[in-house]
């Protein structure tokens, strides 16, 4: 018996076995208490409530979303308000946030003690602080309608919101966007079979070039031509407020400004950490070896640093993703909003909207953080 | 130099001059950037002084005192003590004080290198805080009750960053352990976990704490609504933490343990002896960010109509008799956030420094 138990497999076999039968005592006991206490309260279950009516009005529709339509409608309205938030204040976050690391590494003391203190600001501040701040402190306080702050008097900025321009037919638009995502699979061959010439043959091709020009050059150009060949619905001042465009509604811009105000920061530190993290010597061992300086940036200082700024960047950009239910804080109707708030009001089936919230969160976040691994794979440092 | 330093005094404000010249107009093109900068920095920060400090209004008790376009701290002066804790019956606020001042004497203590046989020490003492002012603040056994619902303001973030920190680092050092196990059953359990809780957003788990703890409770057991804020609080905290732990159990080599093991020693005590102390080491700083960020977290239990402080400036902004105090009450609840933050920060950045120059 004795040895039985001072024998390591049979011990590792024990523990496992009661981590396993706790964990579904657990689970038992979780879901008999539920169900005991769902019949209680007359709580109904099952996903039957999805194709009911909603009847709930969302002040921010890109669907084709009524309030005759089902309460399944309802959850891809927060969806793609989520997406649409996410994916426009990463990119602004972006930008902000490269311009901000580099101005961090300025050799200008002023430039550089600016940008230190922006990141300082925003980085120990909760974020709720700054979506309440934007949308009760700043959208609220912006002037009415009629002294709207005009942009080249398409886009007009008041306390009702952005109201930008629209096209009144979309099919340009959808051609150009077709283009562009055919020049983006073109550029991404064009990369694998370059560097498969260059391990072959030594020959190097100017990826970066044909980047550019399918990456900024194209796009520019298709929807550029789009923009003109497209008739343009655009906002004009009737009586007391704008009519024609689309309405951006203030909770929408509150939530991107301070999400892509707030993320720049953290992107911000992350840049200046991967251009520190290649040291002096890697420049200098690339001129040693006579390559150009703009070689030795493409070649050996970029991939150096993308390496160890790539898997922090995508965590803020799932962070982004998570942080877009800050929205619910200000009724911006995103998932948490409309789902977990709207619908879990109306139909009191907390378990089951909780359950579809969770899933479609992990799921998003599972594709983003799968592509990140498969990237920190390809690009990681081989050692033995 | 040496022909600088022949004329006396003047060459000091020479050579200043001239590094500020070397350091901000060097070229055509830094000047213009060095400019730029002073010209934003005034636009930014002449407003916010004038404003906050010039044109503030300071005395009085009421909103008619403030007339000017400057900001009306009269305001945080009357709503101060609601600010710090709350709705907390002022005739027992001394317990809050007295936990506070408990709380910085058991940080102190925990940091002291005298402190003999630290491993254990550290969390007795912590455990016995915690204890200690869960009592001052509740109350009960000689102390009057007072409500979690009355709880608020500074107090309840400080409580919630406290407490659900207790509980996420033990947690978090569980579920690192068993991400990193041999066992193929606790690794996965542990991953799981972890992924599950760092995949959502926080303001969905604290729905899901309020809404469904209750539900899978046995009938007639009622959870209090704070409680189950922190336990949500806490199991993403934990979930992040047991990274940032990972991060320093990967630090140690292999043959720390193997070395243990070697001696003799166990599982537990390679782990509790050997590994875990010069891994905690190494993650100090990671788990300090992640503290941080539970300190900023902690504002989102607002949602569910908890007020810590940003959720009580946020709803002091509807009283009738202070109308348009919004700047006001964010400036002062951001002030006190950033602080917070800071120092934390900081603290972090010195024990990364300290670290380097040990090993």
């Amino acid at each position: 018996m004795t040895r039985y138990f001072y024998d390591k497999r049979m011990r590792e076999i024990f523990w496992q076995a009661a981590l396993l039968v706790g964990l579904a005592g657990t689970i038992i006991l979780i879901v008999r208490n539920a169900s005991q206490n769902m019949v209680n309260a007359g709580m109904a279950s099952g996903f039957d409530f999805l194709w009911r009516t909603s009847g709930i009005d969302v002040s921010f529709v890109l669907t084709n979303y009524t309030p005759d339509a089902n309460i399944l409608a309802l959850l891809w309205v927060g969806v793609a308000n989520t997406l649409v938030i996410t994916f426009v204040a990463a990119i602004a976050a972006t930008l902000l946030g490269f311009v901000i690391g580099i101005a961090r590494l300025s050799p200008n003391k002023l430039l550089a003690g600016l940008a230190g203190a922006y990141i300082e600001f925003v980085r120990n501040i909760p974020l709720l602080f700054f979506v309440l701040f934007w949308y009760f402190g700043v959208i609220a306080a912006l002037p009415g309608p009629r002294q709207s702050i005009g942009f080249f008097a398409v886009a007009f900025l008041n306390n009702r919101g952005l109201t930008i321009p629209v096209p009144t037919d979309g099919t340009a638009f959808r051609i150009a966007a077709l283009v562009v995502l055919a020049g983006f699979i073109a550029q991404a061959a064009i990369a694998v079979w370059a560097k498969r010439r260059r391990d072959a043959t030594g020959l190097i091709f100017p990826v970066w070039a044909s980047g550019l020009a399918l990456f900024l050059a194209l796009p520019a150009l298709a929807f550029g031509i789009a923009a003109a060949l497209s008739s343009w619905d655009v906002p004009a001042l009737r009586g007391f407020n704008y009519r024609g465009g689309f309405v951006l509604v203030p909770e929408f811009v509150a939530l991107f400004a301070a999400l892509a105000t707030y993320t720049a920061g953290f992107i911000a530190e992350i840049v200046r950490g991967g251009i520190q993290s290649v040291v002096k010597g890697q420049w200098e061992a690339a001129y040693a070896l006579g390559l150009r300086p703009n070689r030795a940036l493409s070649l050996i200082v970029v991939p150096q640093a993308m390496r160890v700024m790539i898997p922090p960047l995508t965590s803020q950009y799932l962070n982004v993703l998570k942080n877009s239910s800050f929205g619910a804080a200000i009724a911006f109707p995103e998932l948490v909003s409309v789902f977990v708030g709207s619908a879990l009001t109306n139909t009191g089936q907390a378990i089951e909207i909780i359950a579809i919230t969770l899933a479609i969160y992990l799921a998003l976040g599972l594709a983003v953080s799968g592509f990140m691994n498969w990237y920190n794979a390809r690009t990681r440092l081989v050692t033995r | 130099m040496t022909a600088a330093s022949t004329l006396g005094t003047r060459p000091v404000r020479a050579s200043l001059l001239r590094r500020m010249k070397a350091d901000y107009f060097a070229t055509p093109l830094n000047a213009v950037v060095s400019l730029l900068c002073i010209a934003a920095i005034a636009a930014i920060a002449v407003p916010i002084l004038r404003w906050a400090l010039i044109d503030a209004h300071f005395a009085g008790t009421t909103r008619a005192e403030c007339t000017g376009s400057g900001a009306c701290w009269v305001f945080v002066k009357a709503r101060f003590g609601q600010f710090m804790y709350g709705f907390y019956p002022p005739a027992e606020r001394w317990r809050v004080n007295l936990a506070a001042i408990l709380m910085i004497a058991t940080t102190v203590l925990s940091f002291w290198p005298g402190l003999p046989r630290r491993a254990l020490a550290v969390p007795l003492v912590w455990a016995g805080f915690l204890v200690a002012a869960a009592w001052l603040l509740a109350g009960g056994a000689g102390l009057t009750r007072v409500e979690t619902r009355q709880w608020g303001g500074l107090m309840l973030t400080v409580f919630l960053s406290v407490y659900a920190g207790a509980l996420a680092v033990p947690l978090g050092i569980l579920l690192a352990l068993g991400r990193q196990s041999e066992l193929p059953v606790i690794r996965l359990v542990s991953t799981i976990f972890i992924e599950f809780w760092r995949g959502v957003p926080i303001i969905t788990v604290i729905f899901l704490a309020s809404l469904l703890l209750p539900l899978v409770m046995p009938a007639g057991w009622d959870i209090d609504r704070l409680v189950r804020a922190l336990v949500g609080l806490a199991f993403v905290i934990a979930a992040y933490m047991a990274e940032a732990v990972r991060g320093g159990l990967q630090a140690i080599p292999k043959g720390q343990a193997e070395a243990a093991s070697a001696q003799g020693l166990g599982y537990w005590q390679t782990t509790g002896l050997v590994v875990l102390p010069q891994a905690l080491r190494i993650s100090m700083p990671a788990m300090t960010n992640e503290f941080i960020a539970l300190v900023k977290n902690t504002s989102l239990v607002s949602i569910v109509s908890i007020f810590d402080l940003l959720g009580i400036a946020q709803a002091s902004l509807a009283d009738p008799a202070w109308v348009g105090m919004n700047m006001e009450a964010y400036a002062f609840a951001g002030t006190v956030y950033w602080f917070i933050c800071f120092g934390l920060s900081r603290w972090s950045r010195r024990l990364e420094t300290a670290r380097g120059t040990t090993h």
